[in-house]
């Protein structure tokens, strides 16, 4: 998978304001024209294992905001100082700090879905998403908008996630976040097993990016 | 017939350009294209057309083809019906009520949810319909069991065009057969209505008690654990409600139960030899397909190791739905090999393959289909290589 994404440019003159449009455009654009999973292809492996529920799919994204978010965070406070040829391990270094903690935190606070995510949690120490940010925004801007385009990327990574558990747990097995709602509805629904496999997150993914691209005109360039 | 046309033109202008339903232009012409001869013809000189066949002709074709198939199968289910209940004198009109109503409606639901999805798209994308889904529309209730419930068939036909072919761009894009695509996600997605015993439609009645829902794979996949000759329990086995139902001559004439139109080989070998005879379906497909399930259940045969394995090789070629598939599904032009080599390795690959699924993998019983949906992904894949072989032999060849 290639990190190679499209750089922002932030010019080291004056500081910006932190809400400025320049900074807004660092949260918006994942959550769209610049979205991780459905322009970037990236952490696509992750959003076909933790999709078949809600609730699961929420935590992965609570977790890879954090995670995201702070090694940006400290990559682009040690940017200066990383010599170039040993980033990618002291990068895969910091990130699996905050994985581990994010890691032990999930099993202690809620063993049974640190079950269920079982070595997704793990392995964000290898998402695409987070090397990507970290190659392509933290080590060449300042700590204030890398922050922000770490969350804006957790975020943009979210909203796929959660449009796809969505339809997988309501289609597969006739729920939302666990509430049985056409049970409650008094209607009999016969679950679709396609959905609850990966390739059911697949189809929906790409759903997702055939509605997305006919909405914003998106076209890939060659 | 004047009726018709007199009304078609009363409404023509408002669908034309300027007009207020200009939006729905295609639509309009589908239907009278659909019912009266185009106006619309190529000048005398200068066309380069040599044939007269034309998409929809091609398409009609293969329905024609797909016929004895389709009244054998609507028969059959009646058939089998009765068998299972315990009525095994019942009338021949009584079992071509059955089978009809169960038939009937299946391919009414796959034909009006197909088209109406293509009279959206192409009203989306201001193309004229294609005749695209006519061949589609009648394989998908040809390859469902009979006892299929319907708003299934309407799920899966909607997701086989919108995901199998829309997505692509339409017709003559797609990648995988779309019949056996809608197949597939209900294979997948509701499992229970679409293996085990569904294979007889019985109804509200009960059946006998002697009857058993197996089938020759399920019952050659029994004996690869327990052993037991395959040959010798296919010729036992219904005893009791429907004896001999699966020696040889029944199971090539298709007297059994199975999916609507998939049961008979000798059906679907008339249905080949009309593809074949008019130049529409491609015989090295049929015969390569055949010819490698034959192959791969020789090999098995000298191989031994388990009772399936030992299953003399011309039973693979009557059991399940090779035949049908075979003749209908392999030989799609859209996502078969398109070089005349290719069509060899396509052909003895889904054939070879088909027998490995069936022998092999106890979860997936037929092989057929996925061996068909798998081969349709590397036909581009062997046409690029007999392309590159023919170019480095004419290099070859060349003296410069």
């Amino acid at each position: 998978m290639s990190t190679a994404v499209a750089e922002v440019e932030v010019v080291e003159k004056k500081s910006e304001p932190l809400f400025s449009k320049k900074s807004r455009k660092l949260i918006s654009n994942p959550l769209d024209i610049d979205n991780p999973i459905t322009v970037q292809v990236l952490g696509v492996c992750s959003a076909l294992a933790v999709t078949t529920q809600m609730k699961p799919a929420i935590v992965m994204t609570i977790a890879l905001t954090i995670v995201t978010a702070s090694s940006n965070v400290i990559i682009s406070l040690l940017r200066n100082t990383i010599p170039s040829r040993i980033r990618i391990i002291v990068q895969l270094a910091i990130v699996s700090l905050w994985v581990i903690l994010v890691d032990q935190l999930l099993k202690a606070y809620s063993y049974d879905l640190w079950k269920q995510l079982s070595v997704y949690v793990g392995l964000i120490i290898t998402n695409c998403i987070v090397m990507g940010r970290l190659e392509a925004f933290a080590m060449g801007n300042k700590p204030g908008p890398a922050l922000l385009d770490g969350i804006g990327n957790g975020l943009g990574y979210g909203l796929i996630l959660l449009i796809v558990g969505f339809f997988r747990e309501i289609l597969g097995g006739g729920s939302i976040f666990g509430f049985k709602i056409f049970e409650a509805m008094g209607l009999h629904y016969q679950g679709n097993g396609l959905m609850l496999l990966p390739a059911g997150a697949c189809f929906i993914v790409g759903i997702v990016i055939w509605v997305q691209r006919s909405l914003n005109g998106y076209r890939e360039s060659h | 017939m004047n009726f018709l046309r007199n009304q078609l033109d009363k409404v023509k202008h408002s669908f034309e350009k300027g007009g207020k339903l200009e939006k729905y232009f295609y639509a309009y012409e589908a239907l009278e294209t659909f019912l009266f001869a185009p106006n619309t013809t190529n000048g005398e000189k200068g066309s380069q057309i040599r044939d007269a066949i034309d998409l929809k002709r091609l398409m009609m074709t293969v329905i024609v083809a797909m016929i004895p198939c389709l009244l054998f199968g609507i028969w059959n289910v009646g058939h089998q019906h009765f068998l299972a209940i315990g009525q095994p004198d019942a009338a021949l009109g009584d079992k071509i009520l059955i089978g009809s109503l169960q038939v009937i409606p299946i391919i009414v639901v796959s034909y009006g949810v197909g088209l109406g999805i293509e009279f959206v798209f192409a009203i989306l994308r201001k193309h004229p319909i294609n005749e695209g889904f006519l061949v589609t529309g009648m394989l998908i209730p040809l390859v469902m069991p009979p006892g299929i419930p319907l708003w299934q068939v309407g799920v899966a036909t909607a997701f086989a065009v919108i995901i199998g072919k829309e997505a692509f761009g339409g017709t003559g894009m797609n990648v995988v057969n779309i019949a056996l695509t809608a197949r597939a996600f209900l294979y997948f997605a509701y499992p229970t209505d679409m293996s085990g015993s569904v294979w007889t439609y019985l109804g509200d009645a009960k059946a006998v008690a002697a009857y058993s829902g197996a089938t020759p794979l399920s019952l050659g996949a029994d004996a690869a654990t327990s052993g037991a000759n395959v040959v010798a329990s296919l010729n036992s086995f219904g005893a009791g409600w429907n004896e001999g139902v699966f020696t040889l001559s029944n199971l090539f004439i298709g007297l059994r139960p199975g999916s609507i139109g998939e049961t008979s080989t000798l059906m679907c070998l008339i249905g080949a030899f009309i593809l074949i005879a008019t130049g529409v379906g491609s015989w090295k497909i049929i015969v390569s397909v055949f010819g490698g399930a034959y192959a791969m259940g020789l090999l098995l045969n000298l191989l031994g190791g388990n009772a399936y394995m030992e299953m003399p090789a011309h039973y693979h070629l009557v059991i399940g739905g090779l035949a049908f598939g075979a003749v209908f599904m392999a030989t799609d032009p859209v996502t078969a090999s398109h070089t005349e080599t290719g069509k060899w390795f396509y052909g003895l690959l889904i054939g070879m393959l088909t027998v490995l699924i069936r022998v092999f993998n106890p979860a997936y019983p037929e092989g057929i289909m996925l061996a068909i949906l798998l081969m349709n992904i590397f036909a581009p894949l062997i046409d690029y290589f007999v392309v590159g072989a023919n170019k480095k032999r004419r290099l070859q060849r060349a003296t410069v």
